[in-house]
């Protein structure tokens, strides 16, 4: 304890709370950008941090920026349907319902809100418990991953909405995006056509992008009767005002289950931010059953999700402080970060250079109050947006996007990519596909493949392993429930001949 | 003022390259460079390539190496070869464009089956190198490198070698190491992860019976005890973590040296004298105290060839790993 408050006097001085406040608005700002994601920015940043003879403040600042961007990545995906980062795609399904009805100010105030609860929880969870959690953690088998990606599939196949064909069609175009490029176990190219450019796949980025900004702006433009500005409801009074007595009462507990969610998986050295807010939606919907609300704006949805991309942050952490195992593409540039200013990450740091882990974790709880006491006054500049008229809106994203994707890879190819990608994913839209199992299927596609075929590999082709070793065992079983459970009404009304209740994420219009 | 500047790099520089330069660049010398210098890391931003180009690149600046200004750039893909074929093709024949390379892009050449290879390109130097380390759990039965090799003789297929991606540095070791100690390399059960941090946690969890990696990545679990390093791939045995000096894998008794290394190349097709002239910048660039201070903060061993003996490294380094790779059932 006594090392956390000397933590806290480290990141109290002036040099440091601006190293702090600097990270966290360049955070939020890429954040809200589509494209441009924290992993660039920081990597971007490093070279100028070189001639820095400090690096606390170097680190103290990348922090703030992985948060800060955790923060930003809501409000597109909520105002815009053109969610940045990946783990913002669960935040924009209720979120940008929210927003069509008027209720941004709301959608946004739960996000901020939820952030920073689920931020100060998990960075208590990270100074009390990094230890243990690690350790556990790292007891994670090939085998196991394949079961918990397995459960986390099953968990949430409902994504697929309303109609299974179209569903399951959007799951297989992420599942085969997924596949493009290197096979990681064997070295062999898949459907790469014999072009460079494909050989490390389709990046989640390029995908996102695509699939939103880009799709999300054709479909817009070709529309035509979209009102011009959607007018917000009017909050009533001041900053708090924002969420009512009944969205608070509807938020606090999603909140905490979205940490919950959150902070386990991104400790897992193949968990990330994007399961877990995946999971998190669909337990806040399946909790909401027979309210009908979800689809059509549930605060629950925004609540929840963003409560989880946050608690993965300081999980992250937790591998990457005690073992030196990143587990995001940002966790890997953080690590470099460490590693140009000559402290190497794993057991010893925590004696070793106990002054700049603890002020690196002092400077999250202080990152986090920063970015609430930035995000709440933005949420109202943030709506204006929505004021921009249309054409000059999304005549911005495109930019923007374009950008982000050439910034990522200086690839025209890229580029390219994401508009086919665009171009599919309104031909998505126009008819009714969902697109969140696109995402599914490119992030837990590979996931799945690879540590089945992991597992196979250890085993010496002995499929037996899946069902001998018992944290397997359970995992499997929960999702052979998971499957079966949600499912019983549904299948025994449809035999009946009457509807299932309605699960369609597409827009209703 | 700018010209006069100029005209006194190329004096230097002509001089340097008299010396430094052992017959290979038969052509003039001639004024370099006279526009900006574009360094091309041909890989993500953060990584081992782009700090080497993003070095260079102060390093150049502050010891005041050149006049005119210096960019960095990221062509990411597929081990450096989306790089490669961008230096070999767009730009064939411009002097001020350079690229990083290293032994991650010759094997990503043979395993990516890449159009063009580094023997195409103009080789100027080879800059540092790092060092593999073999580690066991701390736990393992296996004391000794020793120990551990005749566990896979007995048993080829029974040890689970964990490391970086197929065809990658790591694999290339336990390739070289299987066929120095007799064993089919094809026979090896070689599990890929797609980074030194998901290795370790392959190692951890009990998946793996050893892993490889560069010996950054597991210096610090092997001062924590956690694992245990049993030899070193390069030619001095060097610290692994534990504070004295590991045995190198010569000294275990199977013949095999390999090192990360990282280097620097032109374009084919540049003017012998504009081939002379930059091996003669990089010659200066790795004398300057900025480069040397450079490399002992980052940690590298200095791993200097330029010239003929660099592009005679290149072109053995190539053909060495891909008869390993060829060997080890890789590619075909």
């Amino acid at each position: 304890m006594s090392e956390l408050l000397s933590g806290f006097a480290t990141v109290l001085s002036p040099w440091n709370l601006l190293f702090a406040a600097i990270g966290v608005t360049v955070g939020t700002f890429v954040g809200v950008l589509p494209g441009i994601g924290p992993a660039l920015t920081i990597a971007l940043l490093l070279p100028i941090t070189f001639s820095l003879d400090d690096p606390v403040g170097a680190l103290i600042m990348f922090a703030g920026i992985y948060y800060g961007a955790m923060y930003g990545g809501s409000t597109t995906s909520i105002l815009l349907n053109t969610p940045g980062e990946s783990a913002s795609v669960a935040t924009s399904i209720e979120g940008y319902q929210m927003a069509r009805r008027g209720r941004a100010h709301a959608a946004l105030a739960t996000a901020a809100i939820g952030s920073f609860v689920a931020g100060t929880i998990s960075t208590v969870l990270l100074t009390l418990i990094a230890r243990p959690v690690a350790s556990l953690a790292t007891s994670f088998r090939a085998s196991d991953y394949f079961a918990l990606a397995v459960l986390a599939m099953v968990c949430v196949t409902a994504l697929v909405g309303s109609s299974v064909i179209r569903g399951l069609l959007s799951l297989s175009l992420g599942l085969f995006l997924g596949l493009i490029g290197i096979d990681s176990l064997t070295g062999q190219s898949r459907f790469t056509f014999g072009t460079l450019e494909l050989l490390d796949g389709v990046g989640i980025v390029v995908v996102i992008v695509g699939l939103f900004a880009i799709g999300e702006t054709l479909h817009v433009a070709a529309r035509g009767d979209v009102p011009a500005t959607v007018e917000p409801v009017r909050p009533t009074g001041g900053v708090l005002g924002w969420l009512s007595r009944d969205d608070w009462r509807r938020s606090w507990r999603p909140w905490l289950r979205g940490t919950a969610f959150g902070f386990p998986f991104g400790a897992l050295p193949s968990g990330g931010a994007e399961i877990p807010t995946f999971l998190s939606y669909m337990y806040e919907k399946h909790r909401a059953r027979g309210k009908g609300e979800f689809g059509k704006g549930a605060i629950e949805g925004v609540a929840g999700p963003e409560a989880a991309n946050n608690a993965a942050f300081a999980g992250v952490l937790v591998p990457l402080l005690t073992l030196g195992i990143p587990t995001s593409a940002t966790a890997a540039v953080l690590l470099a970060a460490f590693q140009i200013f000559n402290v190497q990450p794993g057991p010893q740091l925590f004696e070793r250079s106990p002054d700049l882990v603890w002020a690196l974790i002092a400077s999250l709880y202080v990152g986090n109050v920063m970015l609430l006491v930035l995000n709440l006054p933005m949420i109202g500049l943030w709506v204006k947006v929505l004021q921009i008229p249309r054409p000059l809106l999304y005549a911005g994203i495109l930019v923007f996007a374009t950008l982000g994707v050439y910034a990522v890879s200086n690839s025209v190819v890229e580029v390219l990519i994401a508009y086919a990608i665009g171009v599919i994913g309104f031909f998505m839209r126009r008819y009714g596909f969902p697109l969140a199992p696109v995402i599914l299927g490119v992030i837990l596609g590979p996931l799945m493949e690879e540590q089945f075929r992991r597992a196979l590999q250890i085993a010496g082709g002995d499929a037996t392993v899946f069902v001998t070793r018992p944290l397997t065992v359970v995992l499997l079983s929960l999702a052979v429930v998971a499957l079966v459970v949600p499912y019983l009404p549904g299948i025994v009304a449809r035999s009946r001949g009457r509807r299932a209740g309605k699960l369609t994420f597409a827009e209703d219009d | 003022m700018r010209k006069t500047a100029a005209t006194l790099v190329a004096g230097l520089m002509l001089g340097v390259a008299a010396c430094g330069d052992t017959g290979g660049g038969s052509g003039d010398a001639v004024d370099y460079p006279t526009r900006t210098l574009q360094i091309m890391a041909p890989a993500g931003a953060g990584g081992g390539w782009d700090i080497t180009a993003r070095t260079i690149q102060k390093a150049l600046k502050d010891g005041n190496l050149v006049t005119g200004s210096v960019e960095v750039s990221n062509v990411t893909g597929a081990a450096g070869t989306v790089g490669l074929a961008q230096l070999a093709t767009k730009h064939k024949g411009d002097a001020h464009q350079l690229m990083i390379t290293g032994l991650v892009m010759v094997g990503g050449v043979v395993t990516n089956k890449s159009a063009v290879d580094l023997t195409q390109t103009t080789p100027i130097a080879t800059l540092t190198a790092e060092d593999e380390v073999i580690v066991v759990p701390a736990s393992s039965p296996y004391q000794t490198l020793k120990d551990l090799v005749e566990a896979f003789k007995a048993n080829p297929a029974g040890i689970k070698w964990g490391g970086g991606s197929a065809g990658g540095t790591d694999q290339i070791l336990v390739g070289m190491l299987a066929k120095a100690a007799g064993i089919d390399p094809k026979q090896m059960n070689y599990i890929a992860y797609s980074g030194g941090g998901e290795t370790k946690a392959g190692l951890l969890s009990g998946d793996l019976t050893a892993a490889v990696s560069g010996v950054g990545e597991f210096k610090d679990l092997v001062a924590g005890g956690q694992v245990r390093a049993l030899a070193v791939s390069g030619a001095q045995g060097i610290d692994a973590g534990n504070g004295t000096p590991a045995t190198t894998i010569k000294q275990a008794g199977y013949d095999v040296e390999l090192q990360n290394w990282r280097g620097i190349v032109a374009p084919p097709g540049i003017k012998d004298g504009e081939r002379a002239a930059i091996i003669a910048l990089i010659d200066r660039l790795h004398e300057s105290d900025a480069w040397k201070q450079a490399v002992t903060q980052q940690g590298w061993t200095d791993f200097y060839r330029s010239g003929d003996e660099a592009k005679a490294f290149y072109d053995s380094e190539s053909a060495r790993i891909r008869d390993v790779l060829v060997a080890a059932g890789v590619v075909a």
